[in-house]
């Protein structure tokens, strides 16, 4: 039997999530374009998503490792610890940034058909998981160097992984959204990714900051991320501070729950707006 | 109904505008902008549509539109810019909700509204067939299956591993449409597509859309301004005007009546700015702003005629034409001026910028009569940037030196010439 379609006012509300499942197959197209024309026309291409948190971990540990002299988390190398940081930090940051963009990069799409716009700032973050996964082998190579063996921990890893594609995905939709019509944002991400690197513990461990502090710094939902990848990567040797753990979760839920709220509201006046 | 495939009942969509009331004291304008922002910002905050200006005003684009289609059915919609019919194809491909009313769809919708919509430049002609039938909404066994046939109707095989971005602008849209014509849906809209591409491949779109309409028995909804096409392949039509419809039916009778209604332009000045531009249209570096009627209006056969186009650059253009023609209202161009015709000079603007091109035709050859005037940009041989079909109507008088007799005969162009009589007596 032929489908019956409905339109009028609203209608698009009550069947949202159905309709996202229906649309599986565009999510999955859309992630297979943004990867594969990622890296066309440059030279070294795949290389990138290599030296980028490669010379970050050299420079992030010359200069908090060597001048600062920060300490590192318990016997770990600082450069593995810092690279544990950085991973989840370009993961997050990439993620933002192109998802924040995504819905005006694709504005003749949006103009020109239907289908749920959430589709396209959540391919986005696909791309940029693929990049982290690449990246990931650096770490693996580093462990091998320094002959550091990962405890059970590594395998609680995923979940962290989760945690900053949630991070990500959340803000970025609230300001994909707002991006629609109002390009001022646009300039908001480059501050705020800048921004985050430093209030963030990317360079340092988090153990530095002071005890009666840690549980405000942990707002940052970022903090509750990269200290969860440390747990996970440098085995014991971080200890997983649970109080500020479950306030990061707490925040990346919120703006997660906010952010598609937000979404969902403005999504209908996209196609009019762009 | 039951074997109504499109419903539509009291199908309305609003838009709002904001206007700027005039500045009168530096106090009034800072006092003014302090209340913007505060409504601005309370509605960023709220998710609210934010409207620029001061006052806000309801624009009714679709008013009370009810119709229904049946199976099988071939409806042309006609109107003029601005009337509607844009509006009315976005709610039925779902691309904006209507404010109020219902639309019941027995089937699936494809549109032509989006020929090429989502080819990615950089990847290959092969790579664009699966992205751009995903989009569409075809699952990828489905485009498997059909992908010879795609490939075969629009041409491409020695170029399908190339990024199509070294295509064509004629290969890009006949890939385009191919992928689109196998869609297979129940319900085809088509949206002013058939204005590029060459004549060969015109012929071969419009058979395809006759032998999906007939053999098939599926639906389709045609726009167009070209009147002769229309009456060729739709039997009816709807002719929308100012957001309703106007009048509904045979189609001879309703495009003569349309026809007739069209009132020639007489503003001296044409802003082409806020006319919708055919879909196919890829590049928008070039803009296309206000045409100028130095020498005024009406335009007077065989009397000299001065214009000045403004346009404006986003980017590095190379090697621009641009263009005015005249048509008649049936769509067929009888009379083209471009700016390279004689030298082949195209010059190339390297930066951003606003910038104006002035004609001078010496003698205007078009007999007195009614005249759509489409106005166009191209960049190279062919690489279309932009392009306004029918932008207003004209009329063309008759000038002191026009003989009485040709007003009301079938020649379009009369031109002086010289002529050397030889009479033996």
């Amino acid at each position: 039997m032929q489908d019956v379609i409905v339109i009028e006012a609203g209608r698009r509300e009550r069947n949202y999530w159905l309709d996202l499942w229906r649309y599986r197959e565009l999510f999955r197209v859309l992630a297979w374009r943004d990867l594969s024309v990622r890296y066309k026309q440059t030279v070294i291409g795949v290389l990138w998503a290599l030296i980028r948190p490669v010379l970050t971990m050299v420079v992030f540990t010359i200069i908090f490792g060597q001048i600062a002299r920060l300490p590192s988390d318990g016997t770990a190398p600082y450069p593995l610890m810092v690279l544990a940081g950085i991973l989840p930090w370009t993961f997050f940051s990439t993620g933002l940034s192109e998802a924040s963009n995504s819905l005006i990069n694709n504005a003749n799409l949006i103009s020109k058909v239907y289908f749920p716009r959430l589709i396209v700032p959540t391919a986005t973050v696909v791309v940029a998981l693929v990049d982290f996964l690449i990246s990931f082998s650096i770490l693996v190579l580093m462990m091998a160097w320094y002959q550091f063996l990962p405890g059970w921990q590594i395998l609680v890893l995923p979940v962290f992984v989760l945690l900053a594609f949630f991070a990500s995905i959340g803000p970025a939709l609230w300001i994909t959204a707002l991006n629609v019509k109002y390009r001022d944002f646009r300039y908001v991400i480059p501050f705020i990714v800048q921004f985050g690197l430093y209030v963030s513990p990317v360079g340092f461990s988090s153990s530095v900051v002071p005890e009666q502090w840690r549980l405000l710094y942990s707002l940052n939902p970022m903090v509750g991320v990269i200290d969860g990848f440390r747990w996970c990567i440098l085995g014991g040797q971080s200890g997983l501070y649970a109080p500020g753990l479950a306030v990061s979760i707490g925040v990346t839920a919120f703006f997660l729950w906010f952010g598609i709220r937000r979404f969902r509201a403005m999504e209908k006046s996209f196609a009019d707006l762009i | 109904m039951p074997d109504a495939v499109i419903t539509v009942e009291n199908l309305s969509k609003s838009y709002l505008l904001g206007h700027r009331t005039g500045d009168h004291t530096l106090r009034d304008v800072i006092g003014r902008e302090a209340r913007n922002f505060t409504r601005k910002a309370i509605d960023v905050f709220r998710g609210r549509q934010v409207v620029q200006g001061d006052e806000v005003e309801e624009f009714w684009a679709l008013k009370n539109v009810s119709l229904q289609v049946k199976k099988g059915e071939v409806l042309g919609i006609i109107g003029r810019n601005g009337a509607g019919k844009s509006t009315l194809l976005k709610i039925l491909t779902r691309i904006t909700e209507p404010t109020e009313g219902q639309v019941v769809l027995r089937g699936r919708v494809a549109s032509l509204l989006e020929v090429g919509t989502g080819f990615h430049p950089e990847l290959t002609g092969r790579e664009n067939i699966f992205l751009n039938g995903a989009i569409l909404g075809m699952t990828q066994r489905e485009i498997r299956k059909k992908f010879d046939n795609i490939v075969t109707f629009a041409d491409v095989e020695k170029f399908l591993d190339t990024p199509v971005k070294h295509y064509s602008s004629g290969m890009y849209v006949r890939l385009a449409f191919a992928v689109a014509a196998h869609l297979e849906p129940e319900i085809l809209i088509i949206d002013e597509v058939l204005a590029v591409g060459d004549a060969e491949f015109q012929k071969k779109c419009l058979g395809k859309m006759d032998e999906v309409s007939r053999r098939e028995g599926r639906t389709v909804l045609f726009v167009s301004h070209n009147m002769g096409v229309i009456t060729s392949l739709c039997p009816s039509v709807i002719w929308l005007d100012r957001g309703s419809i106007r009048e509904h039916g045979a189609t001879r009778p309703i495009i003569g009546k349309y026809l007739a209604h069209k009132i020639p332009s007489l503003d001296p000045v044409v802003q082409l700015d806020c006319i919708s531009r055919p879909h196919y249209l890829q590049d928008d570096r070039l803009r296309l702003g206000s045409l100028e009627w130095l020498s005024g209006l009406p335009l007077r056969h065989g009397e000299p005629i001065k214009a000045r186009i403004h346009f404006k650059t986003r980017a590095s253009v190379a090697n621009v034409t641009i263009g005015i023609g005249f048509s008649t209202f049936e769509g067929r161009r009888l009379l083209t001026y471009e700016t390279d015709f004689q030298d082949g000079f195209r010059p190339s603007i390297p930066r951003p910028g606003v910038h104006s091109v002035d004609i001078t035709i010496d003698s205007l050859p078009l007999a007195p009569d009614l005249y759509d005037l489409d106005v166009g940009c191209r960049s190279g041989e062919n690489h279309p940037l932009d392009y306004i079909p029918s932008a207003i109507n004209l009329e063309v008088i008759p000038g002191p030196n026009t003989p009485g007799n040709i007003v009301g005969k079938d020649a379009a162009v009369y031109l002086a010439c010289k002529w050397e009589w030889k009479c033996e007596v």
